[in-house]
């Protein structure tokens, strides 16, 4: 999954390293009027990797993407790209391939056509770019279809030109602005292999714009989360999932149970808050003083849960059991508090069935300090 | 979406009698009167075709008309074209200004708009005095009474009628083609005449075919802004009845124009239609 281990110092942060980056994005910024769209990104891609932007609508994850292709200027900040700044260079002259959320696929040029327009810009002569464009079809998996017209192919096929399109040329950098929003689910997940094949096979650096945290979770090294024009974590997928760095992260990325409180005692990279459920302990991921205001934020599925109420636990959260929802594998648990919070618990059909818990109980909800994050409440509240 | 569409369309067939209707009584109607008394005046045969065939001026009319309807199509493209861009790719607000400023002509009368042009264009008009009085010129330049005065005319009538069909087409063409082509490495204008023009193909011509089709009947204006030479067949057709009463004469040009106007635009569709097949 990682590969870039060279450059993560031993502190766990990424390093800048030119030598090693394909693109980097220095305090990048986007104004529209007096709209943000990015409010200042930092960024570094290195070589090879596959990295995504992952965030809400409107989260200006498109609008960076935008940028980095030459289609929008930005305000402010710098652009690198293999340590040269492009943002004087026309996107003509960048030589990033892009695949657009619906294709743009030309429609008065064949699937052939297309896929040797890049070639025919750069000159390529019509031996060498018939060569190439039939590559490239094997390679996309479309070896017969290169005199069929864009509306004469599926969307799956549509899309596997429009990617035979941005690599033909071989860019060493790949923008792909939400390119299977518009799949139905078995074929997403069908081309998010492919892709993946693709990006091992050819070793080529991929940007990668979704709003699916499923999509991301899968393919990516490294996850940047966007939220308001804002990079909120930027890390492995592993690291965004079981140690958000934000309130913003733990919900976006999976599901999360939230615990407001005040910080009353740190020992050992741990962290305890008085809050109304008594004293609730979680690892300080926020570098949080005593005295702070914070979130704890814990996932489902790292929760236990029990029948009636064991006050001897510590971090114990008890209430009512309002749900029980059967999904195959698992089923989710709901308990409304005293205080009137919903606490979400994932169990195993195996626990469940051992549990045998029924709707009304008293239950109560436990977990591992080390398990739960304790996050700043400032960043969490925005 | 096809059980939805054909259904009611079928049921609401009889809307269009109106329309068919008119078209009978005034257009099948009276072109068939026209089409027999080719045949029938002043006496039953082929005679009217034989002259209009036969002799040269009456093919020289034809041809005249052809050469200024293509030559009307030709500038209102050159000036139409970035027009119609600038409508489908400015502000809300420009948008609104411009088509106001394409559609006042539509607001005053033919004849009007003609009279106005022979006092700018005439030896003595604005446009000549103007020049004169800035020394731009020695002498007043022909503007009017030869070719360029019937294409200053009928360019100035006929531009909206390709401007809206090519608006309306490069309103629906999405921008993401065009950055597409520039991320492949397409330049500005290799863009342009690679995928924006292409794309744009069937609004330049229907607008063309429909301004070609209008120039082809045009009377009024090649009258009063032309010269002798740029006579065209409507004018031929009208002196033919109103002052020989020559209505077979006159039935045969029509019908000629008619059939050379049908095959004209069956090449120009035999020829763009393919081009323009991709466009479902």
């Amino acid at each position: 999954m990682n590969k870039v281990p060279n450059v993560i110092s031993k502190d766990g942060k990424q390093e800048m390293s030119t030598a090693n980056s394909i693109l980097e994005l220095v305090g990048v910024r986007k104004v529209y009027g007096s709209a943000v769209a990015v409010e200042g990104v930092d960024l570094t891609l290195h070589n090879g990797e596959f990295l995504t932007f992952l965030g809400p609508s409107g989260s200006g994850k498109t609008t960076t993407l935008a940028m980095i292709a030459g289609l929008q200027m930005p305000t402010a900040g710098k652009i690198l790209l293999n340590g040269q700044a492009v943002d004087p260079l026309p996107p003509y002259k960048r030589n990033i391939g892009m695949v657009f959320q619906n294709y743009a696929l030309f429609p008065h040029m064949t699937v052939a056509g297309n896929i040797g327009f890049p070639l025919e810009m750069r000159g390529v002569d019509a031996a060498e770019r018939k060569r190439r464009i039939a590559k490239t079809l094997e390679l996309i998996g479309l070896p017969n279809m290169g005199d069929r017209y864009p509306h004469q192919l599926s969307g799956g096929q549509q899309q596997r030109v429009a990617l035979g399109r941005a690599i033909v040329f071989e860019p060493p950098l790949l923008l792909m602005d939400e390119p299977l929003g518009a799949l139905d689910k078995k074929l997403r997940v069908q081309m998010q292999l492919e892709i993946t094949r693709l990006h091992r096979e050819l070793g080529i650096s991929i940007l990668y714009v979704t709003h699916d945290q499923e999509e991301a979770l899968v393919m990516s090294d490294r996850i940047a989360v966007f939220n308001d024009g804002k990079i909120e974590q930027l890390g492995t997928a592993k690291d965004l999932y079981e140690r958000p760095s934000t309130a913003f992260v733990a919900g976006f990325l999976g599901e999360s149970n939230f615990f407001h409180g005040t910080v009353s005692g740190l020992s050992d990279g741990r962290c305890f808050m008085e809050t109304p459920y008594g004293q609730l302990g979680a690892f300080n991921n926020a570098a949080l003083q005593v005295g702070d205001e914070a979130t704890l934020a814990v996932r489902p599925e790292r929760l236990f849960l029990y029948r009636g109420r064991d006050k001897k636990q510590e971090n114990c959260v008890s209430g009512t059991l309002t749900d029980l929802i059967y999904l195959g594998q698992s089923r989710k648990c709901v308990l409304r508090t005293a205080n009137g919070d919903e606490v979400v618990a994932l169990q195993h059909a195996q626990q469940v069935e051992e549990a045998s818990m029924i709707i009304g109980e008293e239950v109560c909800v436990t977990w591992n300090c080390a398990d739960a994050n304790a996050l700043s409440h400032r960043t969490a509240s925005n | 979406m096809n059980l939805v569409a054909k259904n009611p369309m079928n049921k609401n067939a009889w809307l269009i009698v109106p329309a068919i209707v008119v078209i009978l009584c005034f257009f099948i109607y009276p072109v068939s009167w026209l089409l027999i008394d080719s045949f029938a005046r002043p006496k039953w045969g082929i005679q009217n075709y034989e002259v209009v065939l036969g002799r040269f001026v009456y093919l020289k009319v034809l041809l005249n008309t052809f050469t200024i309807s293509a030559g009307t199509t030709f500038w209102c493209a050159v000036i139409g074209y970035p027009v119609a861009y600038t409508m489908a790719h400015c502000s809300k607000r420009t948008r609104r200004l411009l088509i106001f400023v394409v559609l006042i002509p539509f607001w005053t009368s033919l004849l009007v708009r003609t009279f106005a042009w022979m006092v700018l264009l005439q030896k003595t008009g604005l446009i000549n005095q103007t020049l004169l009085t800035l020394g731009v010129i020695a002498e007043p330049i022909a503007l009017i009474y030869n070719r360029i005065g019937v294409y200053i005319g009928m360019v100035q009538v006929l531009l909206p009628f390709l401007i809206f069909p090519l608006y309306s087409v490069m309103l629906r063409i999405d921008r993401n083609y065009s950055f597409a082509a520039a991320t492949l490495g397409a330049p500005p204008v290799r863009n342009f005449f690679r995928i924006y023009l292409p794309l744009t193909l069937p609004g330049l011509v229907s607008g063309g075919t429909l301004v070609f089709v209008s120039s082809l009947g045009y009377y009024i204006t090649p009258a009063l802004l032309g010269g002798p030479a740029d006579l065209m067949i409507a004018q031929l057709i009208e002196r033919q009845i109103s002052t020989s009463g020559n209505w077979g004469m006159a039935g045969a040009l029509a019908v000629l124009l008619l059939v050379v106007t049908a095959i004209c635009l069956g090449v120009v569709h035999r020829i763009i239609g393919v081009k323009t097949a991709w466009g479902r």
